[in-house]
């Protein structure tokens, strides 16, 4: 007989379903969205949160790492001034400025009590996608109509106040529809947090989007991201991921091109110090013929901070002509501190361009040393010679609004922690 | 204003002496030209003298306007009024050039307590400096000194020099890899500064630099000490003579 023992819950997986218990009935969507929550909670917790088996969760064993979840419901209701001035904010609960012309914005509750809308992980081992799809509370769906140049950035924005949050977009753009999307993470204090934000977003035919990820979450917070996406033929995102905060995070990026001549780029920049760990894992498809992705992840560790990058590029055998670049290089500022990269490439097509690179350095004694002999203190020169190893990241955006603004949340993390 | 006193220092992880016992006055308003063949730690006295940390000192003392700098850091030293023109500028990639100037320049006020320059104000500076050294502007958008040819490190650490204003500049072979127009050019840049409150350490192995920048005395170094000093003539019987007779002499 081969009787297989599930492990007992861990402390962490028995606060996430003493919360479910507490929450479920107040969610949304009603007893067809209980049913899908419960399903997905039940298979979660009976696979037991990943640990280091899990090839996907190998540095971050997340099982052992999740120890305090707490709970009660912790988004604020207000908005706080965008990262871009002059964005439409969205919040839950909240709404600063008007919602741009071509962008229609719905609810996730709404679509989800009307069924149009379904709560469902990305397969059995999507751990993030399991925890969301169960306790996803609030959320829009955005739909960009076709050819709409939308000039008005948007900022999904999601200040918690401690406790748990939730939440699920479903972000639709139209064919030659253009935007700038801020999906934004703050605390407004020092209450731990456990928050959850899944993004489906979907690219149609030459549309063109830049998507900014901004992780403020406070020092005792764990934060799981997830955005999806979809590339339509021609289409073109821009995906800029900036953690500069939280004690757990893992954000998962999932991308497909789904059209030829799709162009995906992403842009990471990880700020790491105290006691936080990291984890930023993307899976990339190149699916179809003629497709091209960049993929720069600049990373910076202080203190004791730990940190991932795993970037998987799949090409299939039908997709010759692709073209796809990923470099990782991290600035080790402290010898506690740690940060692993995973480049993993599956090419099954025999006409492609792939590479991949990995550094690791300290700062040069020399630049300090030239930096400081102009009169300018240690601690000045350092940042400024960490700004110069994350800039060129940034300042790829395009967007000097845009540049200027994330400058400005590198400046501050970096301020705290040189 | 500048007093070295029996200086010995080494480098730190090695603990080679590099300075064996280095005696030297710089008065305020003076230009003194420090020659000496290569390998006799020229270079070195002018890191040790902005505080590098590779070099240690083991004996003996560095006083500027009276007080020992050997406690203070190199920035802090900068900011007292201590400028070294590399031999060898350092590129910084990332680090747009007028972004440094303008925090140096800042940093520098602030560390003595004025308050920072405006953003205009400190571009006009810069605008009337470079067109004296024959800068363009545009160079300085590009990340600090990488790029640039030689002539064009070797102005722009003038330029430094003529923003920051110091008290004492020490100048490490500053006509290396100039031709002559450019050394003109530097020249006029670095005379430009000579004033009576201001003193000026020249070091070069070449007598073609002192007929440009000329000096009010010059001091032989070798192997870490100063082994002649004495008038302009130095240099010229140098360039005749070579190093062989004074470090004859002197051994
Ligand atoms: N950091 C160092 N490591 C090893 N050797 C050094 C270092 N700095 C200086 N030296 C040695 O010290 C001597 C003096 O060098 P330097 O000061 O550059 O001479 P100069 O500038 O007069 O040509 C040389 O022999 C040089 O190789
Ligand atoms: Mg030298």
């Amino acid at each position: 007989m081969n009787i297989q023992t599930k492990p007992p819950l861990t402390a962490g997986e028995q606060a996430l379903s003493t919360h479910f218990d507490a929450v479920k009935q107040s969610l949304p969507g009603g007893d067809a969205a209980l049913s899908q929550r419960s399903a997905l909670f039940g298979a979660l917790l009976s696979r037991g949160l990943p640990t280091r088996r899990v090839e996907s969760w190998h540095y971050t064993d997340f099982r052992s790492l999740l120890r305090d979840v707490p709970q009660g419901a912790g988004l604020s209701q207000r908005a706080v001034e965008p990262l871009i001035a002059g964005a439409t904010v969205l919040a839950s609960g909240a709404q600063d400025g008007v919602v741009p012309a071509g962008v229609n914005v719905v609810d996730f509750q709404t679509r989800l009590s009307d069924g149009s809308l379904t709560l469902a992980a990305r397969g059995d081992d999507d751990a993030v996608g399991h925890l969301n799809a169960a306790f996803a509370e609030t959320g829009f769906a955005i739909t960009i109509a076709d050819g709409s140049k939308v000039e008005t950035p948007i900022e999904l924005q999601a200040v918690q106040d401690g406790g748990q949050a939730h939440l699920r977009h479903e972000v639709h753009v139209g064919a030659n529809a253009g935007v700038t999307l801020v999906e934004r993470h703050l605390n407004s204090g020092d209450a731990p947090a456990l928050v959850s934000a899944v993004t489906n977003l979907k690219l149609e035919r030459e549309a063109n989007v830049t998507w900014v990820i901004v992780q403020g979450q406070g020092h005792a917070d764990s934060h799981l991201g997830q955005i999806n996406v979809s590339l339509g033929e021609d289409a073109r995102l821009t995906l800029c991921i900036i953690n500069a905060g939280g004690k757990l995070i893992r954000q998962e990026v999932h991308v497909v091109t789904a059209g030829e001549g799709a162009d995906f780029k992403l842009r990471g920049v990880n700020l790491l110090g105290g006691d936080s760990h990291t984890d930023v894992t993307m899976t990339l498809g190149h699916d179809v013929p003629n497709t091209t992705s960049t993929e720069i992840i600049r990373n910076v560790v202080f203190d004791r901070a730990r940190g991932v990058f795993q970037g998987q590029i799949r090409v299939a055998p039908q997709a010759q002509k692709t073209d796809a670049r990923m470099a990782s290089n991290t600035l080790l500022l402290s010898d506690d501190g740690e940060f692993s990269t995973k480049p993993e490439l599956e090419i099954f097509a025999d006409d492609v361009q792939c590479a991949h690179g990995a550094t690791v350095a300290d700062i040069a004694p020399v630049h300090l040393f030239y930096l400081m002999s102009r009169g300018i203190p240690e601690a000045v020169a350092r940042r400024l010679l960490v700004q110069a190893f994350i800039n060129e990241v940034v300042e790829d955006l395009d967007d000097e609004t845009l540049t200027d603004a994330l400058h400005g949340v590198i400046e501050t993390w970096l301020e705290k922690h040189v | 204003m500048l007093e070295i006193r029996n200086l010995h220092a080494r480098i730190a992880d090695t603990e080679t002496e590099i300075i064996r016992g280095l005696n030297l006055t710089v008065k305020a308003g003076e230009v003194a030209a420090i020659m000496g063949p290569n390998g006799s730690g020229k270079s070195t006295l002018s890191y040790i003298l902005a505080g590098r940390e590779d070099y240690e000192v083991t004996e003996g003392d560095i006083l500027f306007n009276g007080e020992s700098i050997l406690e203070m850091d190199v920035a802090e030293r900068a900011a007292s009024g201590i400028f070294l023109a590399f031999q060898y500028p350092v590129e910084i990639p990332g680090v747009a050039t007028m972004q440094f100037l303008k925090v140096a320049l800042n940093e520098q006020r602030k560390a003595r307590g004025e308050d920072e320059l405006s953003t205009p104000d400190f571009l006009r500076l810069v605008k009337s400096a470079s067109a004296d050294l024959q800068i363009d502007t545009a160079m300085l958008k590009r990340p600090v000194n990488v790029g640039f040819s030689g002539g064009e490190k070797k102005r722009a650490e003038i330029l430094q020099m003529a923003l920051l204003q110091p008290k004492l500049c020490v100048l490490d072979e500053t006509d290396s890899g100039l031709d002559i127009d450019a050394l003109k050019i530097v020249a006029d840049g670095v005379n430009a500064l000579r004033s009576p409150d201001r003193a000026m350490v020249v070091i070069t192995h070449y007598q073609r630099l002192l007929e440009h920048i000329v000096p009010d005395t010059v001091h032989v170094l070798y192997k870490g000490q100063v082994v002649k000093s004495g008038g302009k003539d130095i240099a010229l019987e140098l360039e005749e003579n070579g190093y062989a007779d004074i470090i004859g002499a002197a051994a």
